[in-house]
């Protein structure tokens, strides 16, 4: 239990990031048009690729030897790049439209 | 601290700040696709300083890493540009999945690569723990979501008491969790253990929802994947991922609650009520209803002849592609001087927004595009409505019948214009599985068959009266 509190301790930034992040995550999406809720959700989608940084963290500090960390150290950054660039990709393709009806 | 870590937290920053002017962007229809754009120019300098951030003793596998992203890059990319329209929201659940899955993977490794010697009783364990089981929900919760809109996994697929399993499944995963960290050693197979009872948790959160609920269970396990991106963050001490990931976490919340919201429901209700079940006797035997059909060249010189339309879509629109063909016939009726709108109900289709999107797609005005409020207004004054494959979205019995699971939700009050023709396949009820009442009311016509075809019809027959 010590350790849980010394660690939050040790993290303090990390937790007042994680505060204020909310607060800001909520106040951007509250003032989004319906109509935009699809691609901004699909935009959202591709942001919590995020997770491939951690990916990238582990692969590079793996033993490649090791290959069992290997094996899923690659296959999570497969699988996060996948969410990323799937993600842009769609989200730029639902508001491709949404602009070309802007100009017609 | 060197001056290249200096300078790559300096970017993680200027990355971060791009997210956040990204997806405020993204909240404006004119700014959007720089949004886009700009949110992902954050991802790329994001990751470009995760590769080259100074890790000391590290073997950076380089290879490994670029051969991965060109894979899933790739991946990605293709099945992004080959989705057809229709199936977008499948699409986001399926990416958000992968995503989960990646989460999943980084905290199982982390475990493993735990010394087993040591307590994991720690904030780092504990967080590990959470992303797992975050990760691995969002893992399965959205391939059982994709399942349902792609529809090779029905509603009918009905677990005995939903409620009694999750619930012992929650509390088995918790003690499990709890029991593992207060261990003096790491034991391995309690990880795996607890892996498995997560990702069967997934499954069985999102089985009993009905598919109707789609949108809603989406949106949530987006927010999922956004925290356990969060919680993995914690582990690795990364701005970035704990930032992008919280951002995300309460995006999809209040993105949840607003889509509750339109349909006047808790997020208790949706994941412990569900649909599902409900409904779906009460279409059986019982009364004779009494259906009336309409017919394509009658219809149509009454649509010739009205001074104003609304059209209604739905799912059935997006199913039949039959968005240009709508607008086809829209710009034929106003070359003869009719009035025409769509009214758009929030949930319809699969995703908010996903009939303007759909629309957009077809060229469709975006004034010609009524939100639900502003649609109700103008149902008194309209000749006809014509509602195209929606069903629940327009059903009376939300604001009729207590007892129907919709009630309650606001609709699109249709019967108030003069007339209603009713685009359907057959006589199924919706998607939620509740019968519509609209189809026997006094003014409701049915116009049976595809809705591509039956407008295409349609247009021929305004042509040739």
């Amino acid at each position: 239990m010590e350790q849980a509190i010394q660690f939050l301790g040790d993290n303090l930034t990390m937790v007042y990031l994680l505060v204020f992040a909310s607060y800001l995550g909520m106040e951007i999406i509250s003032k989004v048009p319906t109509v935009l809720h699809t691609p901004l959700m699909s935009g959202a989608n591709a942001v919590s690729g995020v997770v491939i940084i951690g990916a990238i963290i582990l692969i590079r500090q793996a033993d490649p030897t090791d290959f069992v960390v290997m094996i899923l150290g690659v296959l999570g950054i497969i699988l996060a790049t996948i969410n990323v660039v799937g993600g842009y990709a769609v989200t730029d393709r639902m508001l491709e439209m949404f602009k070309k009806r802007k100009k017609s | 601290m060197s001056t290249t870590t200096i300078i790559l937290n300096y970017t993680y920053l200027i990355s971060i700040v791009l997210f956040i002017i990204g997806l405020k962007k993204l909240s404006h229809p004119d700014t959007a696709k720089n949004g886009n754009l700009i949110a992902a120019s954050g991802m790329g300098l994001a990751i470009l300083a995760s590769l080259i951030y100074p890790i000391e003793g590290a073997n950076n596998n380089y290879v490994w890493i670029i051969i991965a992203m060109i894979i899933g890059g790739g991946i990605g990319f293709v099945v992004a540009k080959k989705v057809k329209m229709t199936a977008m929201p499948e699409m986001v659940s399926l990416f958000n999945g992968l995503g989960g899955a990646s989460t999943m993977l980084i905290s199982f490794v982390e475990f493993y690569n735990y010394p087993i010697a040591e307590s994991p009783l720690n904030g780092q364990m504990i967080t590990t723990v959470f992303a797992l089981f975050v990760g691995s929900i969002s893992f399965t919760g959205s391939m059982v979501a994709y399942g349902k809109l792609q529809g090779f996994l029905r509603d009918s697929l009905v677990l005995p008491f939903p409620q009694f399993i999750n619930m012992a499944l929650l509390i088995l995963v918790v003690g499990l969790s709890v029991f593992t960290l207060i261990q003096p050693e790491l034991n391995f197979n309690y990880v795996i253990i607890l892996l498995a009872l997560s990702l069967i948790y997934g499954v069985t959160f999102v089985t009993p929802i009905g598919g109707g609920d789609m949108p809603v269970v989406i949106s949530l396990l987006n927010s999922f994947t956004g925290i356990g991106a969060a919680l993995a963050g914690l582990i690795y001490g990364n701005q970035v991922m704990i930032f992008g990931g919280i951002l995300v976490g309460a995006a999809g919340i209040i993105l949840t609650i607003l889509m509750c919201n339109a349909m006047n429901r808790s997020i208790f209700n949706v994941v412990i009520g569900g649909f599902s079940g409900s409904g779906k006797s009460s279409s059986g035997d019982g009364r004779e209803e009494i259906v009336k059909e309409a017919m394509h060249n009658d219809l149509a010189i009454q649509l010739k002849y009205s001074q104003k339309v609304i059209v209604v879509p739905g799912y059935g629109l997006a199913v039949a592609q039959a968005q240009h063909t709508c607008h086809e016939l829209e710009s034929l009726l106003e070359g003869e001087g009719v009035d025409v709108k769509y009214a758009i109900h929030p949930v319809a289709g699969r995703m908010p927004g996903h009939m303007n999107v759909l629309l957009a797609e077809a060229d469709v005005p975006y004034p010609k595009l009524l939100e639900l409020d502003d649609a109700n207004k103008e149902f008194p004054s309209t000749d006809i409505v014509l509602v195209v494959g929606a069903n629940d979205v327009v059903n009376p019995a939300a604001k009729e019948d207590q007892g129907s699971p919709i009630y309650g939700m606001p609709i699109l009050d249709v019967e108030q214009a003069k007339n209603v023709i009713v685009l359907k396949r057959s006589m199924n009820p919706g998607y939620a599985g509740i019968q519509n009442p609209l189809f026997f009311g006094e003014k409701t016509k049915m116009l049976f068959g595809d809705a591509k075809s039956s407008i295409q019809k349609l247009i021929e027959e305004v042509n040739n009266a």
